[in-house]
């Protein structure tokens, strides 16, 4: 089964189409880009996916599952999680707690038995601390564990606001420009970092990059997105070729 | 003993010695007291130190915590305050039993207090930031503003209310309950030092508990990133509601102390101005940082007592001193100049230097 | 007949809560933060007038003169001392310190007048007028509020879209760090602000306190929080929603007053703050807020 599946997916904003017509297919532990020039409609698809902003027209399936129209809260539960253009890191919280924040739903224990300390909150936190630790290590945090998240290096934000959304157990990963203000040390790091969590962890990813040697180096499938409409889908060597492609990008 | 102590986390070790400092500084002034060595001054501040303390707290849960202004806190501690009285008056001849007769009134006031925490929490998420701030403002003003109104009494016919004074007809032998701008009057006086101490360490800990749980992360992250918190799934609607109730109950529960310490109770008390007055502890104590709030709860309500030396100028220097206070630890400015100046700062660059000399080496 | 008479009476209070409100409503939407002293700078143009005209016995004009000189440059000096410091501060800390300003003006009163209720004559002496055959009376201070109150949102409305300073407050409102870029001195056009801000307010405190003529330190407070009220009613950052929610305040508080209980009159004004802004979380014409994921 085919893990996301849009059909149609469009949406206005007072008479602007700032997406139309959106339609692609991700199979199952698939690594997509989704690229295209400023403005293009790229993060508005994000917001169609999760939530934020309700499509005009159009319908989202994940893993077969009719998702159209579902809360963000709900869409998450449902197994997508997303990182943001602009990081939004627990900025008062430590490294830890970001991740723990992840982990929100996976383990619970009521509020009650936090306060008063009940067997259920000692037995859940020593699992909670534990999955959060071998998530931080994944990602080379876990030294910095009781750090205060905003005093990360920035780098090391983004690494944090990955491994946060991947602290949910997500079936489908969006990844807003992670690699946006990194140098290419640092972006060399990330992409092995994600060959990592594709295959620790299986997780299907779509994530949306102006870096071409990030997109061209891991990218299976790429969807070139301009002014909310399609332009290119395909095999990295057909799409990055292509001189409708070429041509968006550079101009005339 | 050490290898309990060892195997705590940091924050529940800050917490026990925190409670432990709470507890101490009880025993000294209990001590005080029975050597006589106290004034009648400083007893009567004593019960204030508790239920502001527990005030103060209470906030921080909303405004630091959940990191949203709400401006009418007395209005939870007047529900609270009111029905338990109201409660602890009607009944002070059918239970007789003082310690069941308080602890019910406690639990009268605190679900009187919660349930309004979930009217104003529902209410309060429609709207956001200042606009929030304005319509606690208004919840508090109208419950001031409905109790001062409320004529109640009682008689062998039953309960009568009424909006205006002079209308209540309490036939002989009826009771007034509360009666207007005058509210209630002779509540009997269950609540004591103790009391007022327990439920300070409670309510201490309580929130403390909130804070470092699942719970009290899921409201750090409302506040500190909204749309970040939805995008892990942490449901907003019912951790704000959480948070507002949680923190109007222990409002309640501090009305009830106060309610019942006291000859004369009178909503009039609880405007705007105590809101903004308990507003300026926590600020004052660090938004977020509940030992803070304590911790200023009683400085500021000690200071207008000791300045009293100075007669009519204290409230004027204490106004001053709020002004000054503020703008040395929140301007950009001030918090630079402090930031090259302090101690801890010196020591930092010290430290730095040294190993940046050890690295070259 | 009587209704009437209440109603104009309420638009009378809402002329004042809107000038009012206007100086909350501008301060907000160029300053970005609620000076919770404002009501009480109306209290001191009370007593300035008060001071003059019963005190050293001289002529209204002055009085009025004098007063509205006096708050400006108080507004301007409380925002250069008390504001500016924590501009880049968050709103919490701003709101703290005018709340402290506001106690410190109070008390300030409080020891240089005395606690007792002073009692005013009103700065005009303008006949009632007398219409439907004598039966509806209309006092001069209350024809004097209401033109008062259309003249001065018409000017300022003028001012703010047509001079360069009024589109260098919007463009600060809008956008302060771009504003800074496109040359716009923030320092001055906030300053500038807040002496509007003043010199309204004390306007609204000569034709308050000459229709109902008793001022004590603290008769600026409840003005001040009810025409904050108002300025959220009616959008905060909007000038004529400061007018709309100045006005239907004043009359709700009038007409619940007479009709339905005098005692809970402003309980009835707030309740009815909280209906709107659960139908309208934004006031009635404030302007929905977007924010950028």
């Amino acid at each position: 089964m085919d893990m996301l599946t849009v059909k149609n997916l469009g949406i206005s904003f007072g008479g602007l189409h700032a997406v139309d017509s959106f339609n692609i297919t991700i199979k199952k532990g698939e690594l997509y880009g989704l690229i295209g020039p400023n403005g293009a409609g790229k993060t508005t698809v994000f917001n169609l996916l999760t939530g934020v902003y309700k499509p005009d027209v159009g319908q989202i399936f994940l893993e077969g599952e009719n998702i159209t129209g579902f809360s963000t809260i709900e869409i998450n539960k449902a197994g997508i999680a997303r990182t943001f253009q602009n990081i939004r890191l627990f900025k008062n919280m430590s490294v830890l707690d970001n991740v723990k924040c992840g982990l929100h739903n996976r383990y619970r224990y009521s509020t009650l038995s936090g306060i008063f300390r009940l067997p259920s909150y000692f037995k859940t936190e020593k699992i909670m601390n534990e999955q959060a630790y071998e998530i931080l290590e994944v990602f080379g945090l876990e030294d910095e564990a009781n750090t205060l998240s905003s005093n990360l290096p920035y780098g090391k934000q983004r690494k944090l606001e990955i491994a946060r959304a991947l602290a949910t157990n997500p079936k489908l990963l969006l990844l807003d420009e992670p690699a946006a203000g990194m140098n290419p040390a640092e972006t060399e790091e990330l992409m092995s970092t994600i060959s990592l969590i594709r295959k620790q962890y299986g997780v299907t990813i779509l994530l949306i990059e102006h870096d071409m040697k990030l997109v061209a180096g891991i990218c299976e499938k790429i969807f070139v997105l301009n002014f909310g409409i399609e332009l290119a889908n395909g095999l990295p060597q057909d799409v990055l070729n292509n001189p409708e492609v070429i041509k968006a990008y550079l101009g005339e | 003993m050490t290898e309990t102590w060892r195997k705590l986390s940091k924050s529940t070790r800050i917490n026990t010695i925190t409670v432990g400092i709470i507890i101490l500084i009880y025993v000294l002034c209990q001590i005080m007291i029975s050597a006589g060595m106290m004034s009648y001054l400083m007893k009567g501040l004593l019960m204030q130190f508790c239920y502001y303390g527990i005030l103060a707290v209470s906030l921080n849960l909303t405004v630091g915590i959940l990191g949203e202004l709400s401006l009418g806190h007395a209005g939870f501690m007047c529900i609270g305050a009111f029905t338990s009285a109201f409660f602890s008056k009607y009944m002070v001849d059918i239970i007789k039993n003082t310690f069941l007769r308080f602890s019910l009134a406690i639990i009268i006031g605190a679900v009187s207090a919660a349930v309004f925490g979930v009217i104003i929490g529902v209410v309060v998420l429609r709207v956001r930031g200042d606009y929030l701030a304005i319509v606690t403002l208004a919840f508090g003003e109208i419950v001031k503003n409905v109790i001062n109104a409320l004529h109640i009494g009682f008689d062998s016919r039953g309960f009568h209310i009424a909006l205006e004074a002079g209308k209540l007809e309490l036939l002989e032998g009826g009771r007034m309950i509360i009666d207007g701008s005058q509210g209630i009057i002779g509540t009997p006086r269950d609540s004591t030092f103790t009391i007022g101490v327990i439920f300070l360490i409670l309510t201490y800990i309580i929130i403390a508990n909130l804070i470092n749980s699942r719970s009290g992360r899921a409201i750090m992250a409302i506040r500190d990133n909204r749309i970040a918190a939805e995008s892990v799934g942490i449901d907003i609607t019912k951790f704000k509601i959480l948070a507002f109730t949680i923190s109007a109950t222990l409002a309640g529960v501090a009305g009830v102390i106060y309610s019942h310490n006291i000859t004369t109770l009178e909503s009039s008390k609880f405007g705007y101005n105590m809101s903004i007055m308990i507003l300026v502890f926590v600020v004052l104590g660090g938004i977020g940082n509940i030992r803070g709030s304590m911790i200023a709860a009683v400085i500021l309500t000690l200071l207008p007592e000791y300045l009293r030396f100075l007669k009519n100028y204290r409230m004027l220097i204490y106004a001053v001193v709020l002004i000054v206070m503020m703008i040395f630890n929140w301007s950009p400015a001030c918090i630079n100049w402090r930031k090259e100046h302090s101690i801890k700062g010196a020591v930092c660059r010290l430290t730095k230097k040294i190993s940046k000399t050890k690295k070259e080496a | 007949m009587r209704f009437i008479s209440y109603l104009i009476d309420g638009i009378r209070l809402g002329s004042v809560y809107s000038i009012i409100a206007l100086g909350y409503t501008m301060v907000y939407g160029i300053a970005k933060m609620l000076n919770f002293a404002h009501g009480d700078v109306i209290m001191v143009g009370g007593f300035v007038i008060f001071t003059v005209m019963s005190t050293w016995g001289l002529s209204p004009v002055l009085a009025v003169i004098l007063a509205i000189i006096v708050c400006t440059v108080l507004g301007v000096t409380i925002e250069r001392i008390a504001y500016r410091p924590l501009r880049k501060a968050t709103s919490l800390a701003v709101l703290i310190t005018a709340i402290g300003v506001s106690y410190l003006l109070q008390n300030l009163a409080l020891l240089i007048f005395g606690a007792n209720i002073k009692s005013f004559t009103s700065v005009f002496s303008i006949a009632p007028l007398r219409l439907a055959g004598g039966k509806l009376s209309i006092s001069g201070e209350t024809l004097i509020t209401i033109i008062s109150c259309i003249v001065i949102m018409i000017g300022l409305t003028l001012f703010v879209n047509r001079s360069k300073t009024g589109r260098a407050m919007i463009a600060v409102s809008e956008d302060k760090d771009a504003a800074v870029l496109m040359g716009v001195n923030v320092n001055k056009t906030i300053a500038i602000t807040f002496a509007i801000g003043s010199a309204l307010a004390a306007i609204a405190s000569v034709l308050q306190f000459s229709s109902i003529p008793s001022i004590s330190a603290t008769s600026g407070a409840m003005p001040g929080i009810k025409a904050f009220i108002a300025a959220v009613f009616g959008g905060i950052g909007s000038i004529p929603g400061a007018m709309i929610g100045g006005i239907l305040l004043g009359v709700i508080e009038i007409l619940g007053r007479r009709y339905i209980s005098m005692e809970l009159s402003d309980a009835i004004v707030f309740l009815i703050l909280i209906i709107v802004l659960l139908v309208k979380p934004t006031g009635i014409l404030g302007k929905k807020y977007h924010e950028k994921v």
